[in-house]
Protein backbone atom coordinates (compact mmCIF):
# COMPACT_ATOMS: atom_id res chain seq x y z
CA UNK A 1 0.00 0.00 0.00
CA UNK A 2 1.55 3.42 -0.90
CA UNK A 3 1.92 6.24 1.60
CA UNK A 4 -1.04 8.34 2.58
CA UNK A 5 -1.09 11.59 1.70
CA UNK A 6 -2.64 14.77 4.08
CA UNK A 7 -4.55 17.45 3.53
CA UNK A 8 -3.24 20.13 6.15
CA UNK A 9 -5.22 22.88 4.81
CA UNK A 10 -8.73 23.73 4.36
CA UNK A 11 -11.53 26.70 4.29
CA UNK A 12 -14.38 27.50 2.62
CA UNK A 13 -15.81 30.92 2.85
CA UNK A 14 -19.22 31.44 4.06
CA UNK A 15 -21.64 29.78 1.49
CA UNK A 16 -24.32 32.49 0.48
CA UNK A 17 -24.61 36.00 -1.45
CA UNK A 18 -21.20 37.75 -2.10
CA UNK A 19 -22.35 40.62 -4.34
CA UNK A 20 -19.33 43.02 -3.74
CA UNK A 21 -17.36 40.06 -4.12
CA UNK A 22 -16.43 38.27 -7.83
CA UNK A 23 -14.71 34.74 -8.28
CA UNK A 24 -11.17 35.87 -7.90
CA UNK A 25 -12.48 37.38 -4.22
CA UNK A 26 -14.11 34.20 -3.37
CA UNK A 27 -11.34 31.82 -4.53
CA UNK A 28 -8.42 34.04 -3.02
CA UNK A 29 -9.92 34.14 0.49
CA UNK A 30 -10.15 30.46 0.73
CA UNK A 31 -6.79 29.79 -0.38
CA UNK A 32 -5.05 32.48 1.51
CA UNK A 33 -6.71 30.75 4.22
CA UNK A 34 -5.82 27.38 3.55
CA UNK A 35 -2.58 28.21 3.20
CA UNK A 36 -2.69 29.95 6.51
CA UNK A 37 -4.34 26.97 8.15
CA UNK A 38 -1.17 24.92 7.48
CA UNK A 39 1.34 27.92 8.03
CA UNK A 40 2.44 27.58 3.87
CA UNK A 41 2.43 30.61 1.02
CA UNK A 42 1.92 29.52 -2.69
CA UNK A 43 5.79 29.83 -2.90
CA UNK A 44 5.15 26.19 -1.25
CA UNK A 45 2.72 24.85 -3.55
CA UNK A 46 3.89 22.63 -6.43
CA UNK A 47 0.57 21.78 -8.18
CA UNK A 48 -2.34 23.77 -8.40
CA UNK A 49 -6.14 22.30 -9.95
CA UNK A 50 -8.79 24.99 -10.08
CA UNK A 51 -12.64 24.58 -10.64
CA UNK A 52 -15.00 27.12 -11.47
CA UNK A 53 -17.17 25.91 -13.78
CA UNK A 54 -19.22 29.05 -14.93
CA UNK A 55 -15.97 30.15 -16.43
CA UNK A 56 -14.74 26.40 -17.53
CA UNK A 57 -13.29 28.18 -20.36
CA UNK A 58 -11.38 31.35 -18.82
CA UNK A 59 -8.12 29.80 -17.39
CA UNK A 60 -9.45 30.98 -13.62
CA UNK A 61 -6.56 29.44 -12.12
CA UNK A 62 -4.21 31.22 -13.43
CA UNK A 63 -6.31 34.05 -12.92
CA UNK A 64 -5.86 33.40 -9.47
CA UNK A 65 -2.48 33.38 -9.75
CA UNK A 66 -2.19 36.62 -10.33
CA UNK A 67 -4.20 37.94 -7.18
CA UNK A 68 -2.27 35.15 -4.73
CA UNK A 69 1.18 34.30 -5.98
CA UNK A 70 2.52 33.20 -9.70
CA UNK A 71 4.79 31.08 -8.96
CA UNK A 72 5.13 29.32 -12.48
CA UNK A 73 3.77 26.26 -11.34
CA UNK A 74 1.74 23.97 -13.45
CA UNK A 75 -1.76 24.60 -13.09
CA UNK A 76 -5.08 22.63 -14.07
CA UNK A 77 -8.35 24.54 -14.75
CA UNK A 78 -10.58 21.40 -14.20
CA UNK A 79 -14.63 21.19 -14.97
CA UNK A 80 -16.35 18.32 -13.87
CA UNK A 81 -20.10 19.52 -13.36
CA UNK A 82 -21.09 19.47 -9.40
CA UNK A 83 -17.86 17.09 -9.13
CA UNK A 84 -15.67 19.77 -10.35
CA UNK A 85 -14.15 20.21 -6.30
CA UNK A 86 -14.01 17.25 -5.76
CA UNK A 87 -12.02 16.52 -9.24
CA UNK A 88 -9.39 19.62 -8.69
CA UNK A 89 -8.24 17.85 -5.41
CA UNK A 90 -8.46 14.08 -7.14
CA UNK A 91 -5.64 16.20 -9.37
CA UNK A 92 -3.72 17.54 -6.70
CA UNK A 93 -3.68 14.12 -5.21
CA UNK A 94 -2.77 12.37 -8.36
CA UNK A 95 -0.19 14.61 -8.85
CA UNK A 96 1.40 14.07 -5.45
CA UNK A 97 0.73 9.53 -6.05
CA UNK A 98 2.74 10.42 -9.23
CA UNK A 99 5.57 11.88 -7.53
CA UNK A 100 5.61 14.91 -9.54
CA UNK A 101 4.99 17.08 -6.47
CA UNK A 102 4.42 16.97 -2.58
CA UNK A 103 2.68 19.83 -2.21
CA UNK A 104 -0.51 20.60 -3.81
CA UNK A 105 -3.31 23.08 -3.76
CA UNK A 106 -7.35 22.42 -4.95
CA UNK A 107 -9.89 25.20 -5.22
CA UNK A 108 -12.96 25.07 -6.08
CA UNK A 109 -15.13 28.71 -6.97
CA UNK A 110 -18.52 29.81 -7.95
CA UNK A 111 -21.16 32.87 -8.36
CA UNK A 112 -24.26 31.53 -9.09
CA UNK A 113 -26.06 34.09 -6.43
CA UNK A 114 -29.69 35.56 -8.23
CA UNK A 115 -29.35 33.14 -11.18
CA UNK A 116 -32.73 31.09 -11.97
CA UNK A 117 -32.86 27.23 -12.85
CA UNK A 118 -29.50 26.77 -14.23
CA UNK A 119 -29.73 25.16 -17.84
CA UNK A 120 -27.13 24.58 -20.72
CA UNK A 121 -26.41 27.73 -23.47
CA UNK A 122 -29.25 28.97 -24.97
CA UNK A 123 -30.55 27.43 -28.53
CA UNK A 124 -29.61 29.32 -31.64
CA UNK A 125 -32.43 30.72 -32.81
CA UNK A 126 -35.24 28.65 -35.55
CA UNK A 127 -36.08 29.46 -38.62
CA UNK A 128 -39.75 29.72 -39.58
CA UNK A 129 -40.14 26.15 -41.07
CA UNK A 130 -39.28 23.18 -39.01
CA UNK A 131 -35.67 21.70 -39.12
CA UNK A 132 -34.92 18.99 -37.23
CA UNK A 133 -31.78 19.57 -35.16
CA UNK A 134 -29.30 17.75 -33.25
CA UNK A 135 -29.09 13.81 -32.42
CA UNK A 136 -32.61 13.62 -31.70
CA UNK A 137 -33.36 15.70 -34.83
CA UNK A 138 -36.06 17.50 -32.61
CA UNK A 139 -37.89 20.60 -34.51
CA UNK A 140 -37.52 22.79 -30.95
CA UNK A 141 -36.74 22.37 -26.98
CA UNK A 142 -37.45 18.79 -25.97
CA UNK A 143 -38.36 20.09 -22.39
CA UNK A 144 -41.77 19.44 -22.08
CA UNK A 145 -42.59 17.23 -25.22
CA UNK A 146 -40.11 15.13 -23.98
CA UNK A 147 -40.31 14.89 -20.51
CA UNK A 148 -37.85 16.67 -18.63
CA UNK A 149 -34.26 18.36 -18.45
CA UNK A 150 -34.99 20.90 -15.40
CA UNK A 151 -32.70 19.53 -12.42
CA UNK A 152 -35.11 19.65 -9.75
CA UNK A 153 -37.26 17.41 -12.09
CA UNK A 154 -34.15 14.52 -12.99
CA UNK A 155 -33.35 14.76 -9.61
CA UNK A 156 -36.96 14.10 -8.24
CA UNK A 157 -37.20 11.43 -10.77
CA UNK A 158 -34.55 9.67 -9.75
CA UNK A 159 -35.88 9.53 -6.52
CA UNK A 160 -39.10 8.27 -7.70
CA UNK A 161 -37.52 5.83 -9.51
CA UNK A 162 -36.39 4.52 -6.18
CA UNK A 163 -39.84 3.76 -4.75
CA UNK A 164 -40.48 1.98 -7.76
CA UNK A 165 -37.71 -0.50 -7.32
CA UNK A 166 -37.81 -0.91 -3.68
CA UNK A 167 -41.46 0.20 -2.74
CA UNK A 168 -42.42 3.09 -0.07
CA UNK A 169 -41.57 6.60 -1.09
CA UNK A 170 -44.05 9.48 -0.46
CA UNK A 171 -43.72 13.56 -0.75
CA UNK A 172 -43.85 13.40 3.21
CA UNK A 173 -40.28 11.35 3.42
CA UNK A 174 -38.34 13.59 1.16
CA UNK A 175 -39.91 16.65 2.71
CA UNK A 176 -39.00 15.12 6.45
CA UNK A 177 -35.43 14.34 4.73
CA UNK A 178 -35.14 18.23 4.04
CA UNK A 179 -36.19 19.03 7.48
CA UNK A 180 -33.44 16.96 9.01
CA UNK A 181 -30.85 19.36 6.82
CA UNK A 182 -32.28 22.39 7.48
CA UNK A 183 -32.58 21.75 11.52
CA UNK A 184 -28.31 20.71 10.85
CA UNK A 185 -28.13 24.01 9.41
CA UNK A 186 -28.80 26.10 12.43
CA UNK A 187 -25.76 25.26 14.07
CA UNK A 188 -23.56 25.85 11.01
CA UNK A 189 -22.28 29.60 10.41
CA UNK A 190 -21.12 28.89 7.36
CA UNK A 191 -24.53 27.40 5.46
CA UNK A 192 -26.19 30.23 3.02
CA UNK A 193 -29.83 29.58 5.16
CA UNK A 194 -30.08 28.61 8.54
CA UNK A 195 -33.18 28.89 9.07
CA UNK A 196 -35.20 25.92 10.50
CA UNK A 197 -38.18 24.77 8.50
CA UNK A 198 -40.85 22.57 10.14
CA UNK A 199 -42.38 19.54 8.25
CA UNK A 200 -45.75 21.90 6.75
CA UNK A 201 -43.80 24.57 5.80
CA UNK A 202 -41.14 22.88 3.57
CA UNK A 203 -44.47 20.66 2.43
CA UNK A 204 -46.90 23.90 2.33
CA UNK A 205 -43.73 25.72 0.03
CA UNK A 206 -43.51 26.39 -3.50
CA UNK A 207 -43.75 23.29 -5.63
CA UNK A 208 -40.97 23.08 -7.93
CA UNK A 209 -41.01 19.49 -9.70
CA UNK A 210 -43.04 16.58 -7.35
CA UNK A 211 -42.31 16.09 -4.81
CA UNK A 212 -39.06 18.16 -4.46
CA UNK A 213 -40.66 21.77 -2.99
CA UNK A 214 -37.99 24.62 -2.89
CA UNK A 215 -36.41 24.20 0.68
CA UNK A 216 -35.78 20.98 -0.90
CA UNK A 217 -33.76 22.18 -3.73
CA UNK A 218 -29.90 23.29 -3.41
CA UNK A 219 -29.97 27.11 -3.47
CA UNK A 220 -27.76 29.17 -6.45
CA UNK A 221 -25.14 31.00 -4.07
CA UNK A 222 -21.46 32.43 -3.93
CA UNK A 223 -19.11 30.49 -2.57
CA UNK A 224 -15.29 28.94 -2.64
CA UNK A 225 -13.42 26.26 -0.79
CA UNK A 226 -9.66 25.54 -0.60
CA UNK A 227 -7.32 22.61 0.23
CA UNK A 228 -3.60 22.08 0.87
CA UNK A 229 -2.54 18.33 0.76
CA UNK A 230 0.98 16.83 1.09
CA UNK A 231 2.82 13.61 0.55
CA UNK A 232 3.41 11.54 3.64
CA UNK A 233 7.22 12.53 3.23
CA UNK A 234 6.49 15.95 3.30
CA UNK A 235 3.80 16.28 6.31
CA UNK A 236 6.90 14.36 8.62
CA UNK A 237 8.79 17.14 8.21
CA UNK A 238 6.41 20.02 8.81
CA UNK A 239 6.08 21.48 12.22
CA UNK A 240 4.09 19.56 15.08
CA UNK A 241 1.10 21.59 15.22
CA UNK A 242 0.74 21.12 11.60
CA UNK A 243 1.02 17.51 11.57
CA UNK A 244 -1.28 17.25 14.74
CA UNK A 245 -4.27 18.96 12.82
CA UNK A 246 -3.36 17.06 9.44
CA UNK A 247 -6.40 14.59 8.20
CA UNK A 248 -5.54 11.44 6.50
CA UNK A 249 -7.00 10.57 2.89
CA UNK A 250 -7.79 7.26 3.31
CA UNK A 251 -9.50 7.31 0.08
CA UNK A 252 -9.67 9.38 -2.86
CA UNK A 253 -11.84 8.02 -5.60
CA UNK A 254 -13.52 9.55 -8.61
CA UNK A 255 -15.72 7.10 -11.43
CA UNK A 256 -17.95 8.17 -14.38
CA UNK A 257 -21.13 6.38 -15.20
CA UNK A 258 -20.71 2.76 -16.52
CA UNK A 259 -23.26 1.53 -19.34
CA UNK A 260 -26.59 0.84 -18.10
CA UNK A 261 -29.72 0.85 -20.36
CA UNK A 262 -31.52 3.15 -18.29
CA UNK A 263 -28.74 5.37 -18.08
CA UNK A 264 -28.88 6.40 -21.76
CA UNK A 265 -32.18 8.61 -20.92
CA UNK A 266 -32.32 9.04 -17.11
CA UNK A 267 -29.27 10.00 -15.25
CA UNK A 268 -28.07 6.71 -13.23
CA UNK A 269 -26.37 8.52 -10.07
CA UNK A 270 -26.30 5.09 -8.67
CA UNK A 271 -24.45 2.73 -9.88
CA UNK A 272 -21.57 5.43 -10.18
CA UNK A 273 -21.52 5.77 -6.61
CA UNK A 274 -21.61 2.29 -5.37
CA UNK A 275 -18.81 2.16 -7.37
CA UNK A 276 -16.86 4.76 -6.25
CA UNK A 277 -18.09 3.52 -2.15
CA UNK A 278 -16.89 0.05 -3.01
CA UNK A 279 -13.56 1.33 -4.81
CA UNK A 280 -12.89 3.68 -1.58
CA UNK A 281 -14.32 1.42 1.41
CA UNK A 282 -11.77 -1.29 -0.21
CA UNK A 283 -8.29 1.43 -0.53
CA UNK A 284 -9.31 2.73 3.35
CA UNK A 285 -10.06 -0.58 4.45
CA UNK A 286 -12.60 0.87 6.31
CA UNK A 287 -16.37 -0.28 6.32
CA UNK A 288 -19.27 2.01 6.42
CA UNK A 289 -19.75 0.60 9.80
CA UNK A 290 -16.83 2.55 10.77
CA UNK A 291 -17.94 6.21 9.58
CA UNK A 292 -18.59 8.80 12.33
CA UNK A 293 -20.49 11.20 9.87
CA UNK A 294 -21.30 11.54 5.75
CA UNK A 295 -21.78 14.55 4.19
CA UNK A 296 -23.32 13.59 0.60
CA UNK A 297 -24.48 15.04 -2.56
CA UNK A 298 -27.93 16.57 -1.49
CA UNK A 299 -28.71 19.06 -4.35
CA UNK A 300 -32.34 17.77 -3.91
CA UNK A 301 -34.11 15.87 -1.09
CA UNK A 302 -34.86 13.38 -3.69
CA UNK A 303 -30.79 12.55 -4.08
CA UNK A 304 -30.02 12.43 -0.40
CA UNK A 305 -32.67 9.48 -0.08
CA UNK A 306 -30.91 6.97 -2.65
CA UNK A 307 -27.45 7.98 -1.69
CA UNK A 308 -27.97 6.06 1.54
CA UNK A 309 -28.14 2.97 -0.42
CA UNK A 310 -25.37 3.82 -2.55
CA UNK A 311 -22.58 4.51 -0.38
CA UNK A 312 -23.86 1.13 1.58
CA UNK A 313 -25.22 2.81 4.55
CA UNK A 314 -27.97 0.72 4.30
CA UNK A 315 -28.70 -2.51 3.29
CA UNK A 316 -29.70 -2.58 -0.45
CA UNK A 317 -33.44 -1.16 -0.60
CA UNK A 318 -33.47 -0.27 2.68
CA UNK A 319 -32.83 3.69 2.72
CA UNK A 320 -36.27 4.20 3.79
CA UNK A 321 -35.93 2.46 7.07
CA UNK A 322 -32.63 3.59 7.64
CA UNK A 323 -34.47 6.95 7.55
CA UNK A 324 -36.92 6.23 9.46
CA UNK A 325 -34.57 4.77 11.96
CA UNK A 326 -33.08 8.47 12.89
CA UNK A 327 -29.38 7.48 11.86
CA UNK A 328 -28.58 10.17 9.75
CA UNK A 329 -29.68 12.81 11.76
CA UNK A 330 -26.79 14.37 13.78
CA UNK A 331 -27.56 12.70 17.38
CA UNK A 332 -28.44 9.42 14.92
CA UNK A 333 -26.32 6.14 14.78
CA UNK A 334 -24.25 7.44 11.29
CA UNK A 335 -25.13 11.54 11.19
CA UNK A 336 -25.45 12.64 7.29
CA UNK A 337 -25.30 15.95 6.55
CA UNK A 338 -24.93 17.82 10.30
CA UNK A 339 -23.63 20.78 7.64
CA UNK A 340 -27.14 21.33 6.73
CA UNK A 341 -26.36 20.01 3.40
CA UNK A 342 -26.45 21.48 0.11
CA UNK A 343 -30.43 22.20 0.74
CA UNK A 344 -29.07 24.76 3.65
CA UNK A 345 -25.61 25.45 2.92
CA UNK A 346 -26.13 26.63 -0.96
CA UNK A 347 -24.76 24.71 -4.07
CA UNK A 348 -21.83 27.01 -5.64
CA UNK A 349 -21.20 24.00 -7.80
CA UNK A 350 -17.29 24.17 -7.93
CA UNK A 351 -16.73 24.78 -4.31
CA UNK A 352 -19.06 22.21 -3.62
CA UNK A 353 -17.07 19.06 -3.55
CA UNK A 354 -14.47 20.75 -1.57
CA UNK A 355 -16.83 22.56 0.66
CA UNK A 356 -18.05 18.91 1.80
CA UNK A 357 -14.46 17.67 2.41
CA UNK A 358 -13.72 20.58 4.70
CA UNK A 359 -16.65 19.53 6.89
CA UNK A 360 -15.35 16.04 7.68
CA UNK A 361 -11.67 17.87 8.02
CA UNK A 362 -13.42 20.27 10.72
CA UNK A 363 -15.23 16.93 12.70
CA UNK A 364 -11.82 15.51 12.46
CA UNK A 365 -9.89 18.17 13.79
CA UNK A 366 -12.60 18.62 16.55
CA UNK A 367 -12.87 22.17 15.50
CA UNK A 368 -16.48 22.33 14.81
CA UNK A 369 -17.83 23.89 17.04
CA UNK A 370 -21.35 23.47 18.24
CA UNK A 371 -22.28 20.96 15.88
CA UNK A 372 -19.17 19.12 16.12
CA UNK A 373 -19.95 14.97 16.13
CA UNK A 374 -18.04 13.96 19.80
CA UNK A 375 -15.19 11.81 18.55
CA UNK A 376 -15.48 11.56 14.79
CA UNK A 377 -12.87 9.75 13.67
CA UNK A 378 -13.74 8.75 10.31
CA UNK A 379 -15.65 10.84 7.97
CA UNK A 380 -16.93 9.57 4.09
CA UNK A 381 -17.85 13.08 1.86
CA UNK A 382 -19.35 12.41 -1.15
CA UNK A 383 -20.42 14.58 -4.52
CA UNK A 384 -21.43 13.93 -7.91
CA UNK A 385 -21.82 15.39 -10.67
CA UNK A 386 -24.57 15.29 -13.88
CA UNK A 387 -22.92 12.98 -16.76
CA UNK A 388 -21.70 11.82 -14.43
CA UNK A 389 -19.02 12.20 -12.11
CA UNK A 390 -18.96 11.15 -7.99
CA UNK A 391 -16.00 11.83 -6.15
CA UNK A 392 -15.98 9.96 -2.72
CA UNK A 393 -13.36 10.74 -0.05
CA UNK A 394 -12.85 8.92 2.87
CA UNK A 395 -10.64 10.82 5.85
CA UNK A 396 -9.32 9.94 9.60
CA UNK A 397 -8.42 11.85 12.21
CA UNK A 398 -4.63 11.49 12.40
CA UNK A 399 -4.20 10.65 15.93
CA UNK B 1 -44.31 13.99 -49.86
CA UNK B 2 -45.30 17.62 -49.63
CA UNK B 3 -44.94 20.27 -47.32
CA UNK B 4 -48.09 19.47 -46.01
CA UNK B 5 -47.39 15.78 -44.50
CA UNK B 6 -46.45 16.00 -41.06
CA UNK B 7 -43.35 15.70 -39.64
CA UNK B 8 -42.13 14.03 -36.51
CA UNK B 9 -41.02 16.34 -33.69
CA UNK B 10 -37.87 13.66 -33.29
CA UNK B 11 -35.91 11.21 -35.40
CA UNK B 12 -37.21 7.85 -33.66
CA UNK B 13 -41.33 8.70 -34.03
CA UNK B 14 -41.80 7.22 -36.72
CA UNK B 15 -45.44 8.35 -38.80
CA UNK B 16 -45.45 6.20 -41.59
CA UNK B 17 -48.04 3.83 -40.37
CA UNK B 18 -49.55 3.44 -36.89
CA UNK B 19 -47.35 5.61 -34.89
CA UNK B 20 -44.24 4.19 -33.25
CA UNK B 21 -41.15 4.72 -31.46
CA UNK B 22 -38.12 3.28 -33.47
CA UNK B 23 -34.82 2.85 -31.20
CA UNK B 24 -31.50 2.48 -32.81
CA UNK B 25 -30.40 -1.37 -31.66
CA UNK B 26 -26.70 -2.13 -31.45
CA UNK B 27 -26.19 -5.55 -33.96
CA UNK B 28 -23.92 -6.32 -31.58
CA UNK B 29 -25.45 -6.34 -28.26
CA UNK B 30 -28.72 -5.05 -28.57
CA UNK B 31 -28.29 -1.88 -26.75
CA UNK B 32 -30.99 0.84 -27.75
CA UNK B 33 -30.75 4.29 -28.57
CA UNK B 34 -32.71 6.98 -29.05
CA UNK B 35 -30.52 9.66 -29.99
CA UNK B 36 -27.77 9.13 -32.87
CA UNK B 37 -24.59 7.19 -31.68
CA UNK B 38 -20.77 7.04 -33.14
CA UNK B 39 -20.30 4.02 -31.62
CA UNK B 40 -22.31 1.71 -28.90
CA UNK B 41 -22.01 2.73 -25.21
CA UNK B 42 -22.67 -0.54 -24.04
CA UNK B 43 -20.19 -2.66 -26.61
CA UNK B 44 -18.24 -0.28 -28.87
CA UNK B 45 -19.60 -1.94 -32.06
CA UNK B 46 -20.47 0.72 -35.11
CA UNK B 47 -23.81 -0.58 -36.71
CA UNK B 48 -26.80 -0.40 -35.71
CA UNK B 49 -30.58 -1.25 -37.03
CA UNK B 50 -33.88 -0.27 -36.48
CA UNK B 51 -36.26 -1.76 -33.58
CA UNK B 52 -39.84 -0.54 -32.95
CA UNK B 53 -40.45 -0.05 -29.60
CA UNK B 54 -43.56 -1.58 -27.50
CA UNK B 55 -46.24 0.91 -27.86
CA UNK B 56 -47.47 -0.19 -24.28
CA UNK B 57 -45.18 0.46 -20.49
CA UNK B 58 -44.91 1.14 -16.93
CA UNK B 59 -43.85 4.22 -15.59
CA UNK B 60 -41.12 3.68 -13.65
CA UNK B 61 -40.10 7.20 -12.60
CA UNK B 62 -41.99 10.55 -12.80
CA UNK B 63 -42.43 14.25 -12.03
CA UNK B 64 -44.96 17.28 -12.42
CA UNK B 65 -43.03 19.95 -13.32
CA UNK B 66 -44.52 22.90 -11.80
CA UNK B 67 -45.08 26.20 -13.87
CA UNK B 68 -48.29 27.99 -15.07
CA UNK B 69 -48.93 24.91 -17.20
CA UNK B 70 -47.87 21.77 -15.06
CA UNK B 71 -46.38 18.49 -17.19
CA UNK B 72 -45.78 15.38 -16.56
CA UNK B 73 -42.33 14.02 -16.84
CA UNK B 74 -41.83 10.43 -16.84
CA UNK B 75 -39.94 7.26 -17.75
CA UNK B 76 -41.82 4.47 -19.23
CA UNK B 77 -40.53 0.72 -19.06
CA UNK B 78 -41.47 -0.75 -22.69
CA UNK B 79 -40.52 -3.98 -22.13
CA UNK B 80 -37.48 -3.06 -20.37
CA UNK B 81 -36.36 -0.16 -22.97
CA UNK B 82 -36.51 2.95 -20.85
CA UNK B 83 -38.44 6.08 -23.08
CA UNK B 84 -38.47 9.82 -21.64
CA UNK B 85 -41.95 10.93 -22.18
CA UNK B 86 -44.22 13.75 -21.17
CA UNK B 87 -47.53 11.77 -19.73
CA UNK B 88 -50.52 13.86 -21.05
CA UNK B 89 -54.26 13.20 -21.17
CA UNK B 90 -53.75 13.18 -17.52
CA UNK B 91 -54.69 15.41 -14.25
CA UNK B 92 -51.12 16.41 -13.32
CA UNK B 93 -51.17 15.48 -9.84
CA UNK B 94 -49.88 12.78 -7.49
CA UNK B 95 -52.98 11.62 -6.73
CA UNK B 96 -53.96 10.71 -10.68
CA UNK B 97 -49.84 9.87 -11.82
CA UNK B 98 -48.78 6.59 -9.69
CA UNK B 99 -46.02 4.70 -10.37
CA UNK B 100 -46.44 1.37 -12.12
CA UNK B 101 -48.93 2.92 -13.80
CA UNK B 102 -49.75 1.24 -17.70
CA UNK B 103 -49.62 4.11 -19.96
CA UNK B 104 -50.00 3.57 -24.21
CA UNK B 105 -48.25 5.59 -26.67
CA UNK B 106 -50.34 8.53 -28.47
CA UNK B 107 -49.38 11.74 -30.37
CA UNK B 108 -50.29 15.29 -30.40
CA UNK B 109 -49.84 18.56 -32.38
CA UNK B 110 -46.84 20.53 -31.58
CA UNK B 111 -47.95 23.40 -34.08
CA UNK B 112 -47.51 24.43 -37.46
CA UNK B 113 -44.75 26.13 -39.26
CA UNK B 114 -44.85 28.82 -42.01
CA UNK B 115 -45.60 26.68 -44.43
CA UNK B 116 -48.27 25.13 -42.61
CA UNK B 117 -46.92 21.43 -41.71
CA UNK B 118 -47.76 20.03 -38.76
CA UNK B 119 -45.23 19.05 -36.16
CA UNK B 120 -46.63 15.73 -34.51
CA UNK B 121 -44.54 14.94 -30.92
CA UNK B 122 -45.46 11.49 -29.08
CA UNK B 123 -46.36 11.95 -25.55
CA UNK B 124 -47.80 8.91 -23.10
CA UNK B 125 -51.24 8.45 -22.01
CA UNK B 126 -53.04 6.47 -19.39
CA UNK B 127 -54.68 3.41 -20.50
CA UNK B 128 -58.67 3.67 -21.31
CA UNK B 129 -60.74 2.10 -18.35
CA UNK B 130 -60.77 -1.63 -18.76
ZN1 LIG C 1 -23.45 -2.76 -28.41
Amino acid sequence: MSDPIWIIGSNMTKFGKHPDLDVLDLASSASLAALEDCSMTMANVDVLAVGNLMNAAGSVGQQLQKQIGQTGIPVFNVANACATGATALRVAIMAIQAGQAEVGMAVGVEKLSGMGLLSGPPEAPRGDTWEPRGRLGALGPTEGHVGTDIMPGVFAQIGMEYGHKYGEVSFDLFARISEKNHAHSTLNPLAAYQKQFTLDEIKNDVMIAYPNTRPMCSGNVDGAAAMIVVSNERKQKLPADVQRRAVKIAASVLTSDPYEPGCQVLPDINTLTRNAAKQAYEAAGIGPEDLDLVELHDCFATAELVHYDNLMLCEPGEAVSFFESGAPWRDGALPVNVSGGLQSKGHPIAATGIANIHEIVTHLRDEAGDRQIEGARVGLAHVIGLGSACGVHILERAS
Amino acid sequence: MTHTDPIAYVDYLDLSGDPQLISQACTQCDAQFFDRRNACASCSATSFVDKPVDRTGRISSFTIVSGPQPYVSAIVDCAGVYVPATIINIAPDAEHVRLAMTVKLTTYSAGRDANGREAIGYAFEPMPEQ
